[in-house]
Protein backbone atom coordinates (compact mmCIF):
# COMPACT_ATOMS: atom_id res chain seq x y z
CA UNK A 1 0.00 0.00 0.00
CA UNK A 2 2.78 2.53 0.66
CA UNK A 3 4.55 0.95 -2.27
CA UNK A 4 2.18 2.62 -5.40
CA UNK A 5 1.60 6.20 -4.01
CA UNK A 6 5.40 6.81 -3.89
CA UNK A 7 5.60 5.58 -7.89
CA UNK A 8 2.60 7.88 -8.19
CA UNK A 9 3.97 10.49 -6.55
CA UNK A 10 7.22 10.65 -8.50
CA UNK A 11 5.06 10.70 -11.86
CA UNK A 12 3.04 13.79 -10.07
CA UNK A 13 6.22 15.78 -9.03
CA UNK A 14 7.56 15.39 -12.82
CA UNK A 15 4.01 16.15 -14.14
CA UNK A 16 4.56 19.68 -11.51
CA UNK A 17 7.74 19.83 -12.88
CA UNK A 18 7.02 19.77 -16.81
CA UNK A 19 3.66 22.38 -16.15
CA UNK A 20 6.20 25.01 -14.54
CA UNK A 21 8.65 24.35 -17.29
CA UNK A 22 5.94 25.03 -19.87
CA UNK A 23 5.20 27.75 -18.11
CA UNK A 24 8.26 29.34 -18.00
CA UNK A 25 8.72 28.97 -22.02
CA UNK A 26 5.00 30.19 -22.52
CA UNK A 27 4.40 32.96 -20.24
CA UNK A 28 6.18 36.49 -21.31
CA UNK A 29 5.50 38.27 -17.97
CA UNK A 30 8.45 38.00 -15.74
CA UNK A 31 6.11 37.71 -12.68
CA UNK A 32 4.15 34.48 -14.38
CA UNK A 33 8.29 33.54 -14.80
CA UNK A 34 8.79 33.74 -11.28
CA UNK A 35 5.77 32.00 -10.35
CA UNK A 36 6.48 28.94 -12.35
CA UNK A 37 10.03 28.82 -11.43
CA UNK A 38 8.34 28.51 -7.72
CA UNK A 39 6.19 25.87 -9.31
CA UNK A 40 9.24 23.69 -10.07
CA UNK A 41 11.02 24.27 -6.76
CA UNK A 42 8.53 22.80 -5.42
CA UNK A 43 7.44 19.88 -7.44
CA UNK A 44 11.82 18.99 -6.72
CA UNK A 45 10.82 19.52 -2.78
CA UNK A 46 7.86 17.18 -3.26
CA UNK A 47 10.52 14.62 -4.84
CA UNK A 48 12.56 14.91 -1.93
CA UNK A 49 9.86 14.14 0.81
CA UNK A 50 8.89 11.17 -1.39
CA UNK A 51 12.62 9.97 -0.95
CA UNK A 52 12.36 10.78 2.49
CA UNK A 53 9.07 9.10 3.36
CA UNK A 54 10.09 5.79 1.11
CA UNK A 55 12.84 5.59 2.93
CA UNK A 56 11.77 6.29 6.29
CA UNK A 57 14.33 9.17 6.67
CA UNK A 58 13.89 12.17 8.01
CA UNK A 59 16.84 13.53 5.20
CA UNK A 60 14.41 14.43 2.93
CA UNK A 61 12.63 16.93 5.04
CA UNK A 62 15.85 18.05 5.31
CA UNK A 63 16.40 18.78 1.21
CA UNK A 64 13.09 20.44 1.19
CA UNK A 65 13.61 22.90 3.82
CA UNK A 66 17.04 23.82 2.06
CA UNK A 67 15.01 23.98 -0.98
CA UNK A 68 12.63 26.57 1.23
CA UNK A 69 15.26 29.09 2.58
CA UNK A 70 16.43 28.84 -1.19
CA UNK A 71 13.20 29.68 -3.02
CA UNK A 72 12.54 32.79 -0.10
CA UNK A 73 16.06 34.00 -1.28
CA UNK A 74 15.52 33.51 -4.71
CA UNK A 75 11.90 35.30 -4.86
CA UNK A 76 13.05 38.28 -3.01
CA UNK A 77 16.30 38.89 -5.29
CA UNK A 78 13.79 38.22 -8.11
CA UNK A 79 11.05 40.76 -6.67
CA UNK A 80 13.50 43.59 -5.78
CA UNK A 81 15.18 42.99 -9.92
CA UNK A 82 11.49 42.74 -11.20
CA UNK A 83 10.91 46.30 -9.24
CA UNK A 84 13.76 47.89 -10.82
CA UNK A 85 13.08 46.47 -13.90
CA UNK A 86 9.52 48.05 -14.20
CA UNK A 87 10.71 51.58 -13.24
CA UNK A 88 13.56 51.25 -16.07
CA UNK A 89 11.28 50.05 -19.03
CA UNK A 90 7.71 50.71 -17.94
CA UNK A 91 6.82 47.36 -18.47
CA UNK A 92 6.94 43.71 -17.14
CA UNK A 93 7.58 41.94 -20.53
CA UNK A 94 10.58 39.97 -21.01
CA UNK A 95 11.02 40.96 -24.36
CA UNK A 96 11.88 44.28 -23.70
CA UNK A 97 14.84 43.17 -21.94
CA UNK A 98 15.36 41.35 -24.36
CA UNK A 99 16.55 44.46 -26.65
CA UNK A 100 19.23 45.55 -24.05
CA UNK A 101 22.30 46.45 -25.69
CA UNK A 102 25.48 46.32 -22.69
CA UNK B 1 -8.61 5.57 2.21
CA UNK B 2 -5.23 7.15 2.75
CA UNK B 3 -4.03 5.83 -1.19
CA UNK B 4 -7.61 7.83 -2.04
CA UNK B 5 -6.87 11.02 -0.50
CA UNK B 6 -3.66 10.93 -2.11
CA UNK B 7 -5.24 10.83 -5.36
CA UNK B 8 -7.79 13.21 -4.70
CA UNK B 9 -4.30 15.58 -3.33
CA UNK B 10 -2.60 14.84 -6.48
CA UNK B 11 -5.51 15.74 -8.94
CA UNK B 12 -6.13 19.08 -7.00
CA UNK B 13 -2.54 19.68 -7.65
CA UNK B 14 -2.26 19.30 -10.77
CA UNK B 15 -5.47 20.91 -11.88
CA UNK B 16 -4.97 24.36 -9.92
CA UNK B 17 -1.36 24.37 -11.12
CA UNK B 18 -1.94 23.60 -14.80
CA UNK B 19 -4.56 26.74 -13.99
CA UNK B 20 -1.99 29.22 -12.30
CA UNK B 21 0.06 28.75 -14.94
CA UNK B 22 -2.44 29.64 -17.71
CA UNK B 23 -4.17 32.43 -16.08
CA UNK B 24 -4.13 35.89 -17.75
CA UNK B 25 -4.61 38.05 -14.46
CA UNK B 26 -1.51 37.74 -12.05
CA UNK B 27 -4.09 37.67 -8.84
CA UNK B 28 -6.02 35.23 -10.09
CA UNK B 29 -3.30 32.73 -10.72
CA UNK B 30 -1.68 33.50 -7.39
CA UNK B 31 -5.31 32.46 -5.61
CA UNK B 32 -4.65 28.95 -7.74
CA UNK B 33 -1.29 29.10 -6.46
CA UNK B 34 -1.93 29.46 -2.93
CA UNK B 35 -4.81 26.42 -3.62
CA UNK B 36 -1.92 24.42 -5.37
CA UNK B 37 0.52 24.89 -2.20
CA UNK B 38 -2.10 23.50 0.16
CA UNK B 39 -2.96 20.14 -2.02
CA UNK B 40 0.53 19.39 -1.77
CA UNK B 41 0.82 19.93 1.96
CA UNK B 42 -2.11 17.95 2.44
CA UNK B 43 0.42 15.31 0.22
CA UNK B 44 3.45 15.90 2.36
CA UNK B 45 0.94 15.07 5.67
CA UNK B 46 0.01 12.20 4.05
CA UNK B 47 3.59 10.46 3.12
CA UNK B 48 4.68 11.30 7.47
CA UNK B 49 5.82 14.63 7.01
CA UNK B 50 3.73 16.49 9.09
CA UNK B 51 6.35 19.30 9.60
CA UNK B 52 7.45 19.84 6.12
CA UNK B 53 3.65 20.15 5.30
CA UNK B 54 3.55 23.02 8.03
CA UNK B 55 6.02 24.11 6.19
CA UNK B 56 4.86 24.57 3.36
CA UNK B 57 2.17 26.60 4.45
CA UNK B 58 3.93 28.71 6.58
CA UNK B 59 6.88 29.80 4.23
CA UNK B 60 5.11 29.42 0.79
CA UNK B 61 1.09 30.83 1.27
CA UNK B 62 2.27 32.62 4.34
CA UNK B 63 5.50 34.24 2.93
CA UNK B 64 6.70 34.13 -1.02
CA UNK B 65 3.11 34.50 -2.30
CA UNK B 66 2.17 37.40 -0.15
CA UNK B 67 5.62 38.82 -1.23
CA UNK B 68 4.33 38.05 -4.65
CA UNK B 69 0.93 39.46 -4.16
CA UNK B 70 2.58 42.51 -3.09
CA UNK B 71 4.79 43.26 -6.09
CA UNK B 72 1.90 42.62 -8.11
CA UNK B 73 -0.46 45.17 -6.04
CA UNK B 74 2.40 47.78 -6.07
CA UNK B 75 2.95 47.51 -9.82
CA UNK B 76 -0.69 46.79 -11.44
CA UNK B 77 -2.33 50.19 -9.14
CA UNK B 78 -1.72 52.46 -12.16
CA UNK B 79 -5.10 52.46 -14.40
CA UNK B 80 -7.22 50.05 -14.04
CA UNK B 81 -7.24 48.98 -10.73
CA UNK B 82 -10.73 50.40 -9.51
CA UNK B 83 -12.43 48.17 -12.41
CA UNK B 84 -10.02 45.58 -11.54
CA UNK B 85 -11.38 45.47 -7.95
CA UNK B 86 -14.66 45.25 -9.24
CA UNK B 87 -14.81 42.55 -11.34
CA UNK B 88 -12.75 40.49 -8.66
CA UNK B 89 -15.90 40.83 -6.20
CA UNK B 90 -17.68 38.79 -9.16
CA UNK B 91 -18.46 34.78 -8.18
CA UNK B 92 -17.30 34.20 -11.27
CA UNK B 93 -13.98 35.31 -10.23
CA UNK B 94 -13.88 33.58 -6.80
CA UNK B 95 -15.63 30.11 -7.46
CA UNK B 96 -12.82 28.23 -9.21
CA UNK B 97 -10.53 28.60 -6.05
CA UNK B 98 -13.05 28.50 -4.12
CA UNK B 99 -14.18 24.52 -4.79
CA UNK B 100 -10.69 23.32 -5.91
CA UNK B 101 -10.15 24.56 -1.69
CA UNK B 102 -13.52 23.31 -0.35
CA UNK B 103 -12.63 19.36 -1.94
CA UNK B 104 -9.20 19.95 -0.29
CA UNK B 105 -11.04 20.55 2.47
CA UNK B 106 -13.41 17.94 2.70
CA UNK B 107 -10.37 15.61 2.14
CA UNK B 108 -8.60 16.83 5.29
CA UNK B 109 -11.51 16.58 7.35
CA UNK B 110 -11.72 13.01 6.08
CA UNK B 111 -8.37 12.72 6.87
CA UNK B 112 -8.24 13.86 10.78
CA UNK B 113 -11.92 12.10 11.24
CA UNK B 114 -10.31 8.94 10.45
CA UNK B 115 -8.27 9.22 13.52
CA UNK B 116 -4.78 8.67 12.17
CA UNK B 117 -2.49 11.78 12.62
CA UNK B 118 -0.72 11.28 9.73
CA UNK B 119 -0.60 8.15 7.03
CA UNK B 120 1.62 5.35 6.62
CA UNK B 121 3.92 3.93 8.97
CA UNK B 122 6.75 5.84 8.97
CA UNK B 123 6.17 9.45 10.73
CA UNK B 124 9.15 11.81 10.26
CA UNK B 125 8.10 14.51 13.28
CA UNK B 126 9.71 17.82 13.44
CA UNK B 127 12.09 15.72 16.12
CA UNK B 128 13.59 13.54 14.05
CA UNK B 129 14.09 16.75 11.45
CA UNK B 130 15.15 18.78 14.06
CA UNK B 131 17.78 16.01 15.10
CA UNK B 132 18.83 15.57 11.59
CA UNK B 133 19.35 19.15 10.43
CA UNK B 134 21.30 20.32 13.31
CA UNK B 135 23.88 17.40 13.95
CA UNK B 136 25.17 16.02 10.51
CA UNK B 137 23.74 18.94 7.98
CA UNK B 138 25.08 21.86 10.11
CA UNK B 139 27.16 22.90 7.68
CA UNK B 140 23.79 23.17 5.34
CA UNK B 141 22.44 25.17 7.78
CA UNK B 142 25.09 27.52 7.92
CA UNK B 143 25.54 27.70 4.44
CA UNK B 144 21.67 27.94 3.94
CA UNK B 145 22.05 31.37 6.64
CA UNK B 146 24.58 32.97 3.96
CA UNK B 147 22.28 32.58 0.88
CA UNK B 148 19.66 34.56 3.09
CA UNK B 149 21.65 37.11 4.30
CA UNK B 150 23.28 37.73 0.83
CA UNK B 151 19.52 37.47 -0.16
CA UNK B 152 18.38 40.25 2.18
CA UNK B 153 21.29 42.35 1.11
CA UNK B 154 20.75 41.96 -2.46
CA UNK B 155 17.16 42.33 -2.25
CA UNK B 156 18.01 45.79 -0.18
CA UNK B 157 20.50 46.86 -2.32
CA UNK B 158 18.31 46.62 -5.77
CA UNK B 159 15.16 47.84 -4.12
CA UNK B 160 16.55 51.02 -3.46
CA UNK B 161 14.87 54.22 -4.54
CA UNK B 162 17.37 56.14 -7.31
CA UNK B 163 17.74 59.26 -6.02
CA UNK B 164 17.69 60.94 -9.80
CA UNK B 165 14.54 58.77 -12.12
CA UNK B 166 16.48 58.56 -15.27
CA UNK B 167 13.55 59.37 -18.54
Amino acid sequence: MRQYPIDYGLVLSAVLFAIGMAGVFVRRNVIFVLLCIEIMLNAAGLAFVLGGARWGQADGQVMFIFILAMAAAEVSVGLALIMRMFHRFKSLDTNEIARMKG
Amino acid sequence: MVTVLFFVAGALAIVSTALAVTRPNAVHALLYLIVAILSLSVLFYLLGAPFAAALEVIVYAGAIVVLLLFVVMMLNLSHQSVAEERTLLKPSIWIGPGILAAVLLGALIALLSNGAPAGGDSIEGPAAVGTALFRPYLVGVEIASFLLISGVVGAYHLGRRLKEPRP
